[in-house]
């Protein structure tokens, strides 16, 4: 499949790395910044130490003016790092939106002054149109905005919107109605009530979301930030006591000095959080565009994060586990017919069938028993199938050739003065419960035999439905069929639970109860009967193929309208919460060998015997300290990289998880910045 | 170590093992209404009580269960503090023990309602008995059931599912005091008896010394010996993890604390209904794994710090070594408990909320008494007080709850409770308000005329007892390092507000939390559910709690015992 999106940009790429490094700094300005408080404290740090730097140019006392210039050097760079991860997240997203802007050249469209084709038309601009406006639409004219086909039918391409190349159809009525502003009609004319109003559009929402200007922060991520900033708050006071308490231990002891403001800055910022604060942003706004590269839409974050929680999957059967379309497979006769008289009124009932269902039926006869007719004699009347009758066939002469539902085929011989023959119901049940669909066939008032439709399994569906069973997730089919298919199908399938004969109340009402038994559930569909259900559900996935209703109930669009993206999706949602947690142990793990490091060095002239808290055995206090502001600034830019590619994930057990997140991250990020420090000492023991 | 005191902490570890999970079970059956084998007896009192005080037992949202206890807690600490004023003219002073002012009396009310028990007084001196048992005694008891009834409703909330009712307050507090606190008291307080200690209404009794003593002043040739209903308050001081002496000794003095099986026993109290509201935390969830959890990540901590203590007491001092003086370190000691029974009191009275000593913290080595402070600012997790230390000890799940279960990638959840905003705002707040106080007053006090003046001695160690005494306070310990002078007005004032925020906010923060969770519907859990009760989790547990403590703490230690110990081996 084409895909219209561009391949990622890599994170290096020197397009991105510019303007991020813009963008960066543009975001140093306080009016900005502010709205990170924990990188905020960090500049106003790096603000009062170049003051201090300043005043050590002119010659006042305190730390070598050296000190506190590289002090203050490396404090803004910590917020310029923070800053560029940031920049660098939104910029793959920023680069693709432009890309989708261009695609959307201003468009005029037809206004009708009645939604019928015939209607008066004026010309306006796409942005004057309204939600309940009717539009005309002829061939390779651009669709104008959102809206509903209410009459004719059109092939249309939508590979602005899915990037799939061919041309789909859409028709009033049913589930293919839906029409998207700046996708193309190739033939056909139509008629589009305009269903979004201008900047609402779903265009206009996808570029809102790949751009990430309107992202709004998970109520998780604000719980995060409530975390860091306590702590944040607390090592706040842990500075401001420290000086108190080193003028005391300075007076008592009678030697040193009280630690220096620079000190106690280039402290409290070792101390905050700054990895995890400077990375918090970068990780939500990746893990949106991570899910735009495997072409999935999120509407809204907590959506993902909320699919990482996912318990209960409910599925629609159709198009979902199984293709779309059911195939015949064999022809079963009754009441002593022969199976070439069953397939001759097969075929004959099925000749104009151009469903789906009804063509492979004539390919059945074709291939297996080599009975090929292209058309209906000649004064042979079709008969469509009709939601009355509930039957399909053709009149020749007097040969009546109906297929149908077997209840219906019987009511039909009945009222010929016919009566069903033995074995009928045996063998109906019998492909029913083998999970096909009997399909009964009759020439009059004689009941001739069975056609075995079978439901066709997406290839590799098993092994999906085993994944997400090893996540934790629980299936459940939905599907109208009835509950004796249904149960071959899903048993087929390997899912682990299914509803039957399901209307869209049923699927309310299981999203309901699923709810109130406090389980997360996920729902896919693409029907306007599934929107209720959507609406209802967690996380809803609609395909993009599916109709406006339902992607509207939706809070994520997969564009491939392939249902089993919701593993990725789930999957993403996992990597953006443990990607935050492994980051904020390692931040916090960090600040022990930060301590180990500044400690000893900021009171070692009031009590030389701390030197045994210099386990690191750092060359000089000067070089310890910037050692530990050095290696706080560099650590944010080497974890970009994780930020934006996020923690991998793989299922295995939450205990087993656990133990390998923290060992990496937590007893790593105590032993790493013990390394990082002491090598970052030993060059800088070189200069000084 | 010697043998006797190895199977002192042996014993006393199989002990709590033995009674924790009975005596927590029995407390579950009470908080749920049950019937237990003290139903008959005091189920006609209980009854009574409700139709004299016209409780209808009609549960109560979160904001009405705060509005009730901070109603009794009000007028409780009010009437506490006129008792004080006015107790020179009221009966039972046989020693004629004069009002006190309105700082200490500010002071105490303060410090008993909230079952700190800091003293800025000397019993013997400084309160009648009417003060005694009317007020500091019956303080004992309430502050204690507050404490636990916070607890109580908190388990409720994790409990109880898109619910708002939490339970009676009047209806808590009176099967607390009746069912748990008061029959174990009364046991308590005969034993006590037996083994050597007062109960009476006698006046103090002067006796002929033996053998005159003299000193600069003259000779002295009487003592006055104290006298007092001691018993019947030192029972709920240790087991309401109070620790207001009756003398100023406290624990250390031979009236309230005689033997070494005395000690014993004192010990056991002291950490009894903390460590069994584990299990009855474990039975009320239904789920005895997650009590088990916080029992073994608090016994764990108290090891840990009980064996370090003990091995930097036993150590010793390397200077007095040098001097030729052998034997355990035992200054500041009392011998008939020695280095063992010293650090099990002490490590037991700082790890809970208790504060009673037995010995002199002042005078453990600095590594010895790092341990009680540490065991304080740590936020009264290791057990902690009555109630207390299960709360907070709830907010520090939360917070390691939120960040495991991250780390897993799950939007974190607690007993199929989700963790959001608010109870992360909530649980920071109760975890982090005793930390915030001490680090601002210190670094007040260090400064300012009046806070040095308290100090008994300079240098580093000045630092450790203002720090201890702070950190006392905030987390209501109300254990004293007994060198810093607490009777200052500014010390009274400073130690008072620290005492009222370190107990109310985290105790409001708990209530607010447990209103919150209970409106939450419950997730069951799935395979991607955080185990809360494994081993992984108890010791994710504890680092969150040594790492907050440790970060918050680091430098002021380092400047405080850290240096001192430093200094005293180098």
């Amino acid at each position: 499949m084409s895909k219209h999106v561009p391949p990622p940009l890599s994170i290096f790429s020197p397009v991105l790395l510019r303007s991020a490094s813009m963008g960066a700094l543009r975001k140093l300005d306080p009016r900005l910044l502010w709205r990170h408080p924990v990188m905020f404290l960090v500049e106003i740090g790096g603000f009062i130490t170049s003051v201090n730097f300043l005043f050590a140019l002119g010659g006042k006392h305190g730390d070598p003016a050296w000190f506190s210039g590289l002090v203050s050097l490396w404090l803004w760079l910590t917020v310029f790092f923070g800053n560029f991860a940031e920049s660098l997240a939104e910029g793959r997203g920023k680069a693709r939106a432009a890309s989708m802007r261009k695609t959307r050249t201003e468009v005029q469209a037809r206004r009708l002054s009645a939604p019928t084709a015939d209607a008066r038309t004026e010309v306006v601009l796409a942005e004057q149109l309204c939600k309940d406006d009717h539009i005309l639409v002829e061939a390779s004219e651009l669709i104008a905005g959102d809206g509903e086909v209410v009459s004719g039918a059109a092939l249309v391409n939508e590979a602005a919107v899915t990037g799939e190349s061919a041309p789909v159809v859409r028709e009033s009525g049913g589930d293919r109605s839906a029409v998207t502003g700046g996708t193309t009609v190739v033939s056909g004319t139509i008629v589009v009530r305009i269903t979004a109003n201008p900047g609402e559009t779903f265009m206009d929402r996808m570029i809102t979301m790949v751009e990430g200007a309107k992202r709004r922060k998970t109520p998780n991520e604000i719980a995060l930030e409530v975390l860091l900033l306590a702590l944040t708050v607390v090592f706040l006071l842990v500075v401001a006591n420290l000086s108190p308490l080193s003028i005391y231990s300075a007076k008592v002891s009678g030697q040193g000095a009280p630690v220096s403001l620079t000190v106690l800055v280039a402290l409290f910022v070792c101390l905050a959080p700054t990895t995890i604060a400077a990375l918090l942003p970068a990780i939500g706004i990746a893990g949106m565009d991570r899910l735009f590269q495997k072409n999935v839409i999120a509407l809204s974050g907590r959506a993902i994060e909320a699919a990482g929680d996912v318990s209960v999957l409910l599925l629609d059967k159709t198009g979902t586990i199984t293709l779309g379309n059911r195939e015949a497979v064999a022809f079963v006769p009754v009441g002593g017919h022969s199976e070439a008289e069953l397939v001759e009124a097969a075929l004959l009932a099925s000749l104009a069938d151009e469903t789906p269902e009804g063509r492979s039926i004539v390919v059945l006869a074709k291939e297996r028993f080599h009975r090929r007719l292209h058309s209906l004699p000649p004064g042979a009347e079709v008969v469509p199938f009709s939601a009355e009758t509930r039957l399909s066939g053709s009149d020749i002469g007097d040969m009546r050739y109906r297929k149908g539902e077997s209840d219906s085929i019987i009511a039909f011989v009945g009222r010929a003065g016919g009566t069903p023959p033995a074995g009928l119901d045996r063998e109906v049940l019998s492909i029913a419960k083998n999970g096909g669909t009997p399909l009964v066939v009759c020439c009059n008032a004689d009941i001739l035999g069975v056609i075995n439709l079978k439901d066709i399994l997406k290839g590799g569906i098993q092994e999906r439905f085993q994944q997400l069973r090893s996540m934790g997730i629980r299936t459940v089919m939905i599907t109208g069929d009835n509950p004796h298919t249904a149960a071959a199908i899903a048993a087929e399938a390997r899912v682990d639970d299914f509803l039957a004969q399901a209307k869209p109340e049923d699927k309310l009402r299981l999203i309901r109860e699923n709810q109130q038994a406090g389980y997360m559930v996920a729902m896919t569909g693409d029907g306007t009967n599934d929107a209720p259900a959507l609406a209802q559900a967690d996380v809803a996935v609609a395909m993009n193929t599916g109709t406006q209703p339902a992607r509207e109930a939706a809070n994520i669009i997969d564009l491939d309208s392939n249902p089993t993206k919701l593993l990725d999706i789930v999957e993403t949602g996992k990597q953006i919460l443990m990607t935050r947690g492994n980051l904020t142990t390692f931040s916090i793990s960090n600040d022990v060998a930060k301590y180990f490091a500044i400690i000893p060095a900021a009171l070692i002239s009031i009590y030389p015997q701390l030197d045994a808290l210099n386990i690191m055995r750092l060359a000089s206090p000067q070089s310890a300290i910037l050692a530990a502001v050095i290696f706080n600034a560099v650590v944010i830019p080497l974890l970009i990289p994780l930020a934006l590619k996020g923690t991998r994930y793989r299922p295995m057990s939450a205990e087993k998880m656990l133990v390998r997140s923290l060992l990496l991250y937590g007893l790593g990020g105590v032993v790493v910045p013990f390394v990082g420090i002491k090598v970052i000492d030993m060059l800088c023991a070189v200069f000084i | 170590m010697h043998y006797a005191e190895l199977i002192q902490f042996v014993a006393f570890l199989g002990a709590i093992l033995l009674l924790a999970k009975p005596f927590g079970l029995y407390m579950a059956r009470i908080y749920e209404g049950e019937s237990t084998a003290l139903t008959p007896l005091l189920a006609p009192l209980e009854k009574g009580i409700y139709l004299f005080c016209r409780i209808d037992g009609a549960e109560m949202d979160w904001t009405r269960y705060a509005m009730a206890l901070f109603i009794l807690n009000g007028v409780m600490g009010a009437s506490l503090f006129l008792l004080l004023l006015l107790q020179g003219g009221l009966p039972l002073n046989p020693n004629r023990v004069a009002g006190a002012s309105w700082g200490m009396a500010l002071n105490t009310a303060i410090s008993f309602v909230t079952n700190t028990n800091w003293q800025s007084y000397a019993g013997e001196t400084g309160v009648s008995y009417l003060t005694q048992m009317a007020g500091l005694a019956v303080h004992n008891f309430l502050s204690a059931a507050s404490g636990m009834v916070v607890a109580i409703v908190l388990i409720r909330g994790l409990v109880r599912k898109n619910a708002h009712r939490l339970g009676n307050f009047w209806v808590d507090m009176t099967r607390t005091v009746l069912y748990i606190l008061l029959p174990l008291s009364l046991v308590v307080a005969l034993f006590l008896v037996s083994q050597g200690v007062l109960q009476n209404f006698g006046a103090n009794k002067a006796v002929a010394l033996l053998q005159p003593q003299t000193t600069s002043a003259g000779v002295i040739r009487e003592q006055v010996i104290p006298m007092g209903p001691v018993a019947s308050q030192e029972a709920i001081k240790e087991l309401g993890t109070n620790g207001g002496g009756f003398f100023n000794a406290n624990s250390a003095h031979p009236f309230e604390n005689p033997t070494p099986l005395s000690n014993f026993v004192e010990c056991l109290l002291i950490l009894l209904i903390p460590a069994s509201l584990t299990f009855t935390f474990g039975r009320l969830v239904r789920n005895p794994g997650q009590g088990r959890t916080l029992f073994y990540s608090m016994l764990f901590l108290l090891v840990v710090a009980a064996g370090v203590m003990y091995r930097a007491e036993i150590a010793g001092n390397p200077l007095v070594t040098k001097m030729g003086v052998v034997g355990p370190y035992l200054e500041g000691k009392e011998v008939r408990f020695g280095v063992g029974g010293s650090v099990l009191f002490g490590s037991l009275a700082t790890a809970t909320s208790c504060g009673a000593v037995n010995a002199m913290h002042d005078s453990l080595t600095p590594l010895g008494g790092l341990v009680p402070l540490v065991m304080m600012l740590l936020g009264e997790v290791v057990f902690g007080g009555v109630g207390v230390g299960l709360y907070t000890m709830l907010s520090f799940v939360v917070i390691a709850v939120f960040v495991a279960g991250l780390m897993i990638g799950r939007t974190p959840e607690y007993l199929g409770k989700k963790i959001e905003v608010r109870e992360m705002w909530l649980a920071v707040g109760t975890v982090l308000t005793a930390g915030v106080l001490v680090l601002i007053l210190v670094g007040a006090a260090v400064l300012l005329p009046s806070g040095l003046a308290g100090r008994a001695n300079p240098g580093a160690h000045g630092l450790s007892e203002i720090l201890y005494g702070f950190a006392s306070a905030a987390n209501n310990n109300g254990s004293a390092f007994a060198g810093l002078d607490a009777t200052s007005l500014f010390y009274r004032l400073l130690t008072a507000a620290a005492i009222l925020a370190g107990r109310y906010v985290p105790l409001l923060a708990s209530l607010a939390m447990a209103g919150s969770l209970a409106a939450k519907k419950y997730s069951p859990p799935g395979l991607g559910t955080l185990p809360t009760d494994k081993v992984t989790f108890t010791l994710w547990l504890v680092v969150v709690i040594v790492i907050v403590g440790a970060l918050t703490f680091f430098p002021a230690l380092a400047l405080g015992p850290v240096i001192e110990q430093l200094k005293m081996i180098s």
